[in-house]
């Protein structure tokens, strides 16, 4: 191989005549791309966008026996997420805390801060909920104390059947969807 | 036939059917200003080495981590202990992670200070902003794959934050969840993001940002006075680099090589030293005694959003990024032509070391964050041993109280306990007994009302203690408009 050897190049383009045979091929071709294109993309956002569709994500979930909550006390409860696969693994466990303030008057609240949703931890000494994050503090009954939380804690619908607690679950409560 | 030679044939062939040596050889000894080659010069190609060792890092971490949310916290502790140097692939990914955010942004202040954003450089800037937001992109996505209690509740502030847009809220959290709870698919997303989206991005705008740089030429070293005009500048620069140029190769690219390769023994160093950064805690929702954090480059965020007035939040929340990410778009519109140097630019150099030391300082009060309880003060942190000697029964009950009810959790004694609240080793010198009883049963600013967690007795005992809450030559606080009685100023220890 010697160094006099010129480099391939592609032999130069005829020059270019107005075909309208071609002119018509190239929109046609355009044509059908966009159409394909839309065909094929309509299927892949729907895919990625499925999340976004109205669907009953909540449903009744019983948290137990009401034996297991006593008066005027504040518990932490765990249910698996009704609407869960297979590989969610423990993350589908959520917690919640349940206030039994008499009888069958409940109030169960989301773990989440309604600030920015991190995890609440009631103090029974204070009958407070402090949130660990950015200080938000709410009273026994849920109504916001102090800090940024913009309203008070979320609250599950709820109900008493076969002396169990049942909640109406299944989202993680936001400002745009609280739970009830 | 030597192998010199064979190696020589080789070449000669590829390349005569390729033809890219030309190009490649043009490439690399495009004249530079002699000006250009210098060490403030050398942080992007740093960044976009450390960027290839990402690259290396996570293919080898995608060959043994497990995508999935039953597992992927397992999988890490594998890597972290069974693996083979897993250990030490992980810690050179973490710490990557934070070399690669530190050098481009280096990088990006360099860029600013020299004015190299002016014109003809507009849409290497533009193509550098997606590159910032694509490094940060890849640090939040690469959190979240660290699939531990951080992992997990950054996710929920980021799924909170999303939840108050107006209107489409709750779908664009369920959008970005991939379902209506942090679970299997919220993972199976960000690692989609974290692996395929983002890495294409950063490498299309990495060609993008080099193609630019090699067209366009490295900016020259500003001098003050020589103003970019843009008629004027392009033939300046061809003058320059004819006059006064030297190829980049190896002239500039020896110093970038050298400044490579101390980052990169860096990097290994601080690796193995340092070792891989978490996972902490499962990822297990009902595990709720846990104090989530984001990493540092997200920290300034987190204690921003303590410290906005709340009733700002949601609007600066959904249109502050917007704002900040247009206004570096913005950039080299806003000023595309002047004045270079920085020595002649001082709103550049100060909006950049506002920039700078703003973050710095959130960041610095994110790793301490005094607007939240302190969780465990209550029953972790003692009593100073002054406050309780000498004094009554009464006044001992109520630092015990002080402690069981929380108390401490926001308000410290002896510089111990939470800061949400003023500290109480003087509260006696600012408020009197009445105030103090006012402020306990009623709150206010951003203390909860106590009147239905605390019985009158209790709150007398406490009182009692927080009026022994003066220094020895200070006396209490007393109502202006009372006779000073005895019972105030004997309380003195």
């Amino acid at each position: 191989m010697s160094e006099a050897v010129k480099p391939l190049q592609p032999s130069e383009a005829t020059p270019e005549k107005p075909v309208s045979r071609r002119v018509f091929l190239l929109k046609l071709g355009i044509l059908l791309n966009a159409i394909a294109a839309a065909l094929f993309a309509v299927p892949v956002i729907g895919y990625l966008a499925s999340p976004m569709r109205k669907f009953a994500w909540m449903s009744w979930i019983s948290l137990g026996p009401l034996e297991n909550f006593p008066e005027s006390q504040t518990r932490l409860a765990t249910y698996r997420n009704p609407y869960t696969k297979p590989w969610d693994g423990m993350t589908a466990n959520i917690p919640c805390w349940v206030r039994r303030e008499h009888g069958d008057n409940f109030r169960v609240f989301a773990i989440n801060c309604t600030h920015l949703g991190c995890p609440v931890r009631w103090f029974p000494e204070s009958e407070l909920f402090m949130c660990p994050c950015h200080g938000g503090v709410f009273y026994s009954d849920g109504e916001r104390a102090s800090g940024p939380p913009p309203r008070a804690l979320y609250q599950y619908s709820h109900k008493v059947e076969n002396g169990q607690l049942w909640i109406k679950a299944g989202q993680l409560p936001t400002l745009g969807e609280p739970l009830a | 036939m030597s192998l010199r030679q064979i190696a020589r044939d080789v070449g000669a062939w590829l390349d005569h059917r390729l033809g890219l040596s030309g190009p490649i050889i043009e490439a690399a000894e495009h004249p530079v200003p002699r000006s250009s080659a210098s060490w403030w010069y050398v942080f992007g190609s740093a960044a976009f080495a450390v960027m290839v060792l990402q690259f290396i890092t996570g293919l080898c971490l995608a060959t043994v981590y497990a995508p999935s949310a039953d597992r992927a916290w397992q999988s890490l502790l594998y890597l972290n202990y069974d693996q083979p140097l897993g250990w030490f692939i992980r810690a050179m990914h973490g710490w990557g992670s934070n070399f690669m955010i530190g050098l481009v942004c280096i990088h990006m202040a360099q860029v600013f200070l020299f004015g190299a954003y002016k014109y003809p450089r507009e849409l290497t800037w533009v193509a550098g902003v997606v590159l910032l937001l694509a490094t940060l992109g890849m640090a939040f996505t690469g959190q979240v794959l660290r699939f531990d209690q951080d992992a997990y509740w950054g996710l929920g502030i980021g799924a909170a934050i999303a939840g108050r847009t107006p209107f489409i809220g709750g779908r664009v959290v369920k959008m970005i969840l991939g379902g209506p709870i942090i679970a299997g698919e919220t993972l199976s997303r960000f690692f989609t993001l974290h692996v395929f989206v983002i890495p294409g991005l950063l490498i299309a705008f990495v060609g993008l940002h080099l193609f630019l740089v090699l067209r366009l030429g490295i900016n020259e070293w500003p001098m003050p006075g020589r103003l970019v005009k843009r008629d004027t500048y392009l033939a300046q620069y061809h003058e320059l680099v004819s006059k006064d140029g030297e190829p980049f190769f190896p002239f500039a690219a020896q110093k970038d090589l050298v400044f490579i390769g101390l980052i990169i023994a860096a990097l290994v160093v601080t690796a193995a030293v340092m070792g891989p950064i978490g996972p902490n805690g499962e990822p297990d929702p009902a595990i709720i005694e846990t104090v989530p954090r984001p990493d540092f480059f997200f920290l300034w965020l987190f204690s921003v959003f303590a410290l906005l007035p709340p009733w700002t939040e949601t609007f600066l929340m959904l249109t502050g990024p917007v704002a900040a990410i247009g206004l570096l778009f913005l950039v080299p519109f806003i000023s595309g032509t002047g004045e270079k140097s920085y020595r002649r630019r001082p709103v550049s150099v100060m909006i950049l070391v506002l920039s700078f030391m703003t973050i710095g300082i959130l960041i610095y009060l994110g790793t301490y964050s005094p607007w939240s309880p302190h969780m465990e003060a209550w029953s972790s942190v003692p009593t100073p041993v002054d406050y309780v000697s000498g004094r009554t029964p009464l006044e001992l009950q109520g630092a015990v109280l002080i402690q069981a009810k929380q108390c401490r959790n926001c308000h410290a004694l002896g510089g111990q306990g939470g800061m949400r609240g003023p500290a109480l080793d003087r509260t006696a010198t600012r408020l009197t007994p009445d105030q103090i009883v006012r402020q306990i049963v009623q709150g206010g600013g951003n203390m909860p009302a106590y009147g239905r967690n605390l019985t009158p007795a209790e709150v007398n005992a406490i009182v009692a203690f927080l009026a022994t809450m003066h220094p020895a030559h200070q006396p209490p606080a007393r109502l202006a408009a009372r006779p000073q009685r005895p019972e105030q100023t004997d309380a003195s220890p």
